[in-house]
C-alpha cells in the first residue's frame, strides 16, 4: 500500500511523542481504541487554567502508520489552541491533510474520539477541582 | 555500479536491486524475506524452460510429428524428475495450473468419486483457503466436515483424528508444512492411521516439497499437492500425486475437455511451465540436505538476536527440531502493531500476521488457532528465509527488526502501560464511535 508523504513524515518523524503526568490537575488523558482492533490511540493535553490554552499535547500509538500519522497531526494542531477551538477539529480535516485512502478514515476517527476523550477527561478535572483550586488561587 | 541491467540468468536475482545500506556491507536492497508467499525462479530452471518457448513450442498431445514428441519426452522427463522427489512413479503425477486447483481437484475429485462409500472429511483449522474453501463448498453439497484444532504448538493431535474418523469418512486432508508458522504436521502418523482405517489421505505439501524429505510411501499418502513457484520454479504450474496402487485412487475431474492427464485433468499441457517444475525438483532433490541446514543456521541467527536484544517477543509454533520448515520463522512483537512494523521495514519483504489492507483488521486465522489473541496475531511477522537469502541479509534484517521494534515501542502506550505494571485485560478499551 502506498502512504501519502505526509503519513510517511509522520510516521519517521512523529511530533509531540510522550507522556504527561496523568494524576496533574491540568493534564486530561484521552485513551481510545483497543488492542484487538489493532489501535489504541492516547492523547494527552496540559492546559493553561486561566487562558484555557492547550499548551502541551503528547501522544503515544499503537497502531498502523495511518494511526500514528494521525495522532502525531491531532497533537500538532491542538497545541497553541483554545479547549474549545481543539473540539472544532473533525476527522474529516485530519483524512484530508494526510490524504488517507477509505480502509484508514477509522484512523482520523480515532484521532478526533481521542482530541475528544482528552478534552473530556480535563474538563470532568476542572469540575471536581473547581472549588480547590478557587481557594487555593484566593 | 554500474546502472545498466545485466541478464538475469548471468546475475542471479540482485541485479536490479538498488542502494547499498551503509554499516552492512554487501547487502542490497530491497531484501526479499518472504519465500513462502513465492520463490525467484532459479536461474537453471529459466534456462531449462527458454527452448521450450521458441523452437520447442510443441503441443505435447501432438502425437504424429516431431513438435508433438518433443514436448512430451520433456514432460515425462519432468514427471520423472518431480516423481523422485517425493518417491512416487512418473504415472502418478499429474499436472494442474498450482497448488489451487490440485487442493481442488483432490477434494472435489474424491467426495464426488467416493460419495456412495461416504460424506466426512476431516481436515484442520491451520489449512490454506484452498482447502479450507474447497471444504466449505462441499459443506453446502451434501458433505460433512471436520475442522480439527491445533494446540498452542500448531500441531493437531492425533487422538483428536482417530476420534473424529467414523465409518463415513473418506478424505483426511492435513497439510504437510504451514504456510505462515512452518510447522510440520506429523505425515508418518497421520498416513498410517488412515492406511489402518482405510481412509484416503491428502496433504498440501506446497510449502514442504524440495524444502523437507516428503516420501509418499513412508507417510502413506493418498494424494500430494505441489506448486513450481514455491520451489524456485515458475508460477501457475503445480503437480498433484495421485496413488495408483495400494490403494488405487480415483478422482472425478473437475476440468472437462480433451482428456489430458490421463481424464483427470483436461486441457493443453503448460510444457514451459512442466519443464520449470521438473527442473526445479531436480535442484530441490540435490541441494535439499545441504541447504536446509544453511537456512535452518540463518533462521535460528535471525531468531537467537531478534530474542536476545528485544523483550515480549514470542515465537509461533513449534520449533522443535524435525517439527519445524528450515526457512520459516513466525514472530510476535507484542505492543506493536504489525503494520506499522511493516512500514518501518518498508525495504525488507516479510508478511505480516494480520491482513490491514481490509477495511476490518482480521489478524490471522492460523495465529488464532494457535490460541493467540488479536492483539499478538496483529503484531506477528512472518519470516521467510530462501536459497537466495544470505548471511549478511539475515544480519541486516535482524538490526533493522530491532531498531523498529524499540523506535515502535517508544510510541506504543500499551508497551509503557506494561512496563508500568498495569494488566491490559483489564482495562474497559473503547473502540472507535464510528
Amino acid at each position: 500500500m502506498a502512504y501519502s508523504d505526509k503519513v510517511l513524515d509522520h510516521y519517521t518523524n512523529p511530533r509531540n511523542v510522550g507522556t504527561l503526568d496523568k494524576n496533574s490537575a491540568e493534564v486530561g488523558t484521552g485513551l481510545v481504541g483497543a488492542p484487538e482492533c489493532g489501535d489504541v490511540m492516547r492523547l494527552q493535553i496540559k492546559v493553561n487554567p486561566t487562558t484555557q490554552v492547550i499548551e502541551e499535547a503528547k501522544f503515544k500509538t499503537f497502531g498502523c502508520g495511518s494511526a500514528i500519522a494521525s495522532s502525531s497531526l491531532a497533537t500538532e494542531w491542538i497545541r497553541g489552541k483554545k479547549v474549545d477551538e481543539a473540539l472544532a477539529i473533525k476527522n474529516t480535516d485530519i483524512v484530508k491533510e494526510l490524504a488517507l485512502p477509505p480502509v484508514k478514515i477509522h484512523c482520523s476517527v480515532l484521532a478526533e474520539d481521542a482530541i475528544r476523550a482528552a478534552i473530556g477527561d480535563w474538563k470532568k478535572k476542572q469540575e471536581t477541582l473547581k472549588p480547590a483550586e478557587q481557594v487555593q488561587t484566593a | 555500479m554500474s546502472k545498466h541491467t545485466e541478464t538475469a540468468t548471468e546475475n542471479g536475482l540482485k541485479d536490479h536491486f538498488g542502494d547499498h545500506p551503509g554499516d552492512h556491507p554487501g547487502v542490497k536492497l530491497p531484501i526479499y524475506m518472504d519465500n513462502h508467499a513465492t520463490t525467484p525462479m532459479d536461474p537453471r530452471v529459466l534456462e531449462a524452460m527458454l527452448p521450450y518457448f521458441t523452437n520447442r513450442f510443441g503441443n505435447a498431445a501432438s502425437r504424429n510429428h516431431q513438435f508433438g514428441w518433443e514436448a512430451e519426452q520433456a514432460v515425462e522427463h519432468a514427471r520423472e524428475q518431480i516423481a523422485k522427489l517425493i518417491g512416487a512413479t512418473a504415472k502418478e503425477i499429474i499436472f494442474t495450473s498450482g497448488a489451487t486447483e490440485s487442493n481442488n481437484l483432490a477434494i472435489k475429485g474424491v467426495a464426488e468419486m467416493y460419495r456412495e462409500k461416504g460424506n466426512h472429511i476431516i481436515t484442520a483449522a491451520t489449512e490454506h483457503k484452498a482447502v479450507l474453501d474447497t471444504c466449505k463448498r462441499l459443506e453446502k453439497t451434501g458433505c460433512r466436515v471436520t475442522y480439527l484444532p491445533v494446540g498452542a504448538d500448531g500441531l493437531i493431535n492425533m487422538d483428536d483424528l482417530r476420534r473424529a474418523m467414523d465409518e463415513k469418512t473418506i478424505l483426511v486432508s492435513i497439510m504437510t508444512a504451514n504456510n505462515e508458522i512452518g510447522v510440520l504436521q506429523p505425515v508418518d502418523e497421520i498416513g498410517a492411521l488412515c492406511k489402518e482405517k482405510g481412509i484416503l489421505f491428502h496433504t498440501d505439501a506446497v510449502q514442504a516439497v524440495g524444502k523437507v524429505p516428503v516420501d509418499v510411501n513412508k507417510s502413506n499418502i493418498s494424494l500430494l499437492s505441489l506448486s513450481g513457484h514455491k520451489l524456485y520454479g515458475p508460477k501457475g504450474i503445480g503437480a498433484l500425486y495421485v496413488r495408483r496402487k495400494n490403494p488405487r485412487v480415483q478422482l472425478q475431474a473437475q476440468i472437462d475437455g480433451g482428456g489430458h492427464e490421463r481424464g483427470m485433468r483436461s486441457g493443453t499441457l503448460n510444457v514451459t511451465g512442466i519443464v520449470g517444475l521438473g527442473k526445479a525438483c531436480e535442484i530441490a532433490r540435490e541441494t535439499m540436505a545441504e541447504e536446509s541446514k544453511q537456512l535452518s543456521y540463518l533462521r535460528d541467527k535471525l531468531k537467537d538476536k531478534l530474542l536476545a536484544n528485544l523483550d515480549e517477543v514470542h515465537v509461533n509454533g513449534t520449533m522443535e527440531e524435525g517439527k519445524h520448515l528450515p526457512g520459516n520463522l513466525n514472530i510476535s512483537f507484542v505492543y506493536v502493531e504489525g503494520e506499522s512494523l511493516l512500514m518501518g521495514i518498508n525495504e525488507i519483504a516479510v508478511s505480516s500476521g494480520s491482513a490491514c489492507t481490509s477495511a476490518t483488521l482480521e489478524p490471522s486465522y492460523v495465529l488464532k488457532a494457535l490460541g493467540l489473541g488479536d492483539d499478538v496475531a496483529h503484531s506477528s511477522i512472518r519470516f521467510g528465509i530462501g536459497r537466495f537469502n544470505t548471511e549478511a541479509e539475515v544480519d541486516y534484517v535482524a538490526d533493522k527488526m530491532i531498531d523498529v521494534v524499540k523506535k515502535l515501542r517508544e510510541l506504543s502506550p500499551l508497551y509503557e502501560m506494561v512496563k508500568e505494571g498495569i494488566d491490559l485485560t483489564k482495562i474497559q478499551w473503547q473502540a472507535e464511535s464510528h
